[in-house]
């Protein structure tokens, strides 16, 4: 059972965000690419997921989004279990995790603005309720002046940080971030990692996928290594 | 759009949503309608799917058009049959047919539920053959039979009287009460009303199944789209009804624009048989179908059509993606 803590409103939360149980997982009859993955995220923390290109990082990260279902084993996002919960429980636990893709994933038919506030709009909220967060946000990631062009103007690292703005314009409490800085020039990417940073010290626990080594030694974090389908964790 | 003031046609807006509430087709049309739709307004697909759904409208509007003229021309017919009788009287050797008409004037006369008689002339029964013998015979030798017009009050004929009566006195004459005529006369009309909706059915099928393969397309076309928004936390059934205000949208243009056409089309009828109503089969076509002119009715049900058009769109479009979104998971 996982432990709990109490949220602001006075409901309980769990403290794991995230856990992994003796997971393995194979694409059809192959050999497994993941096997025996036995760790937790807690809440509040930072950690870095690194290994080789081609280790499973990004692999593990849909594992953990459930976009995919270990072969065996069980993985609990927010202490549920894919096996357990609807299509609709399981968007709306997505609906609290951020994530980032290497390839931002923006849509070119909507604006920047447009794009950082869809994770508000299919929660069905109005604009004129989130204008101004939006607003504030992306003038924080240092797009204030690029609200409303579309995404296919703008440079890799205007893009990178569009698409960090739509992962966190919902308060995540967790931040999936794959290969975020993959894209962008040393100093840029140094800039996004203090933004992790930051997040991560008003409440929200991150996992940043890199295998940039440089990066890392920035931060005294935790580190999960995969290497040859194993997890190895470095408190 | 997003720091500036709110535009003017915002308190508009809010109260056109207020309105709207409890009938969804109008909520999903409304709303979110200053943000740039999730899915993209112009594809490929949308164009094609828009040009079917204009085909199929007008098709669709064509079809009821006819139909209500087929059912108002039968209600015509079977009213101005109904209001009349026939008399025939056969001459034969031996017998003064002008008294036998006289005899059965008299007697039809006296009969109740009829309110007037009339004898067709000699020369007015062989007026009537000319369309089938031609004009300048000399018909003086052939038995032609006389023919006697009864107008009914519309309160019921003694039928039976009558033709008792007329046997006894009259053996030659026999009635002719056109049911028979009618009976024939509704039974094609009830047919080619059927015929009429059996093709308004299959144009709406043919549609429905033209929206199903577009929806597909346009979700191939969008998959990378809901992907971003399965991952961003959005439920099946937030996108499938994107999908449905996208083809609601696509749907209604597309029907009006059809049944546009399609009134216009029986507009400029009306309009052509009123002005080249004396041109050369024109009085065939008007006896058949009367003025050839639409009822309000009848625009009415072109409109009707072409909003379910549209609302089988959208609802085809929403079944179909939430049938694919439930079988692909995510």
């Amino acid at each position: 059972m996982a432990q709990m803590e109490k949220n602001p409103a006075g409901t309980e939360l769990p403290t794991e965000l995230v856990r992994f149980e003796n997971v393995g997982l194979r694409y059809g009859i192959g050999p497994e690419i993941l096997r025996d993955l036995d760790f937790a995220i807690p809440s509040h923390s930072f950690q870095f997921l690194t290994g080789p290109s081609g280790a499973g990082k990004t692999t593990l990260l849909k594992l953990i989004l459930q976009r995919l279902r270990p072969t065996r084993g069980r993985v609990t996002l927010f202490g549920r279990s894919v096996n357990e919960i609807t299509k609709d429980e399981l968007a709306q636990l997505r609906q609290r995790v951020g994530i980032v893709f290497q390839d931002f994933r923006l849509l070119d038919h909507l604006t920047t603005y447009e794009n950082v506030a869809l994770p508000l709009v299919v929660q069905g909220r109005e604009e004129a309720s989130y204008r101004a967060e939006v607003i504030e946000l992306l003038k924080w990631v240092g797009l204030g002046d690029r609200m409303h062009v579309p995404p296919v103007i703008l440079s890799g690292g205007e893009k990178q940080r569009a698409a960090i703005a739509r992962a966190l314009i919902v308060q995540p409490r967790l931040l999936l971030a794959d290969e975020p800085t993959g894209n962008v020039d040393p100093t840029l990417a140094r800039r996004l990692l203090r933004l992790f940073v930051e997040l991560n010290h008003t409440g929200t626990a991150v996992v940043l996928a890199t295998h940039d080594l440089a990066l890392m030694d920035l931060v005294d974090a935790r580190r999960l290594v995969l290497a040859e389908g194993q997890l190895h964790i470095y408190d | 759009m997003t720091d500036a003031a709110p535009p003017p046609s915002a308190g508009l807006k809010a109260r056109l949503l207020r309105l709207a509430r409890g009938v969804p087709a109008l909520e999903i049309f409304l709303s979110r309608s200053a943000l740039t739709p999730i899915l993209p307004a112009r594809s490929i697909t949308g164009r094609a799917l828009m040009l079917v759904v204009v085909i199929m409208t007008f098709l669709a509007g064509l079809t009821a058009g006819a139909v209500h003229l087929i059912a108002d021309a039968s209600a015509e017919w079977s009213r101005e049959i109904a209001r009349e009788a026939t008399i025939q009287i056969r001459p034969l050797t031996g017998r003064n047919v002008e008294a036998d008409v006289a005899k059965v004037m008299a007697l039809a006369k006296e009969t109740r539920g009829i309110a007037g008689v009339r004898s067709y002339t000699r020369e007015e029964g062989e007026k009537l053959l000319e369309p089938w013998l031609g004009a300048g015979l000399d018909l003086k030798e052939l038995p032609v039979p006389r023919l006697v017009v009864l107008s009914l009050s519309g309160e019921g004929a003694d039928w039976s009287g009558l033709k008792a009566r007329l046997a006894e006195a009259v053996p030659t004459a026999s009635l002719d009460d056109h049911r028979l005529w009618l009976e024939r006369l509704r039974a094609m009309a009830r047919m080619l009303v059927i015929v009429g909706v059996i093709i308004l059915a299959l144009v709406l099928v043919a549609t429905g199944l033209a929206v199903t393969f577009a929806t597909h397309g346009a979700m191939a076309g969008t998959a990378h789209i809901i992907e971003v928004l399965h991952l961003v936390g959005a439920e099946d059934r937030y996108i499938a009804r994107e999908f449905q205000r996208h083809f609601l949208r696509l749907g209604l243009k597309g029907a009006l624009i059809g049944g546009g056409l399609a009134v216009l089309f029986y507009a400029l009828v009306s309009l052509s048989s009123a002005r080249f109503g004396q041109a050369a089969g024109a009085e065939q076509v008007e006896a058949l179908f009367g003025r050839f002119s639409l009822p309000g009715t009848g625009y009415l049900s072109v409109l009707a059509i072409a909003l379910v058009v549209s609302a089988l769109t959208a609802a085809v479009s929403r079944i179909t993606v939430f049938r694919s979104l439930s079988m692909s998971g995510s």
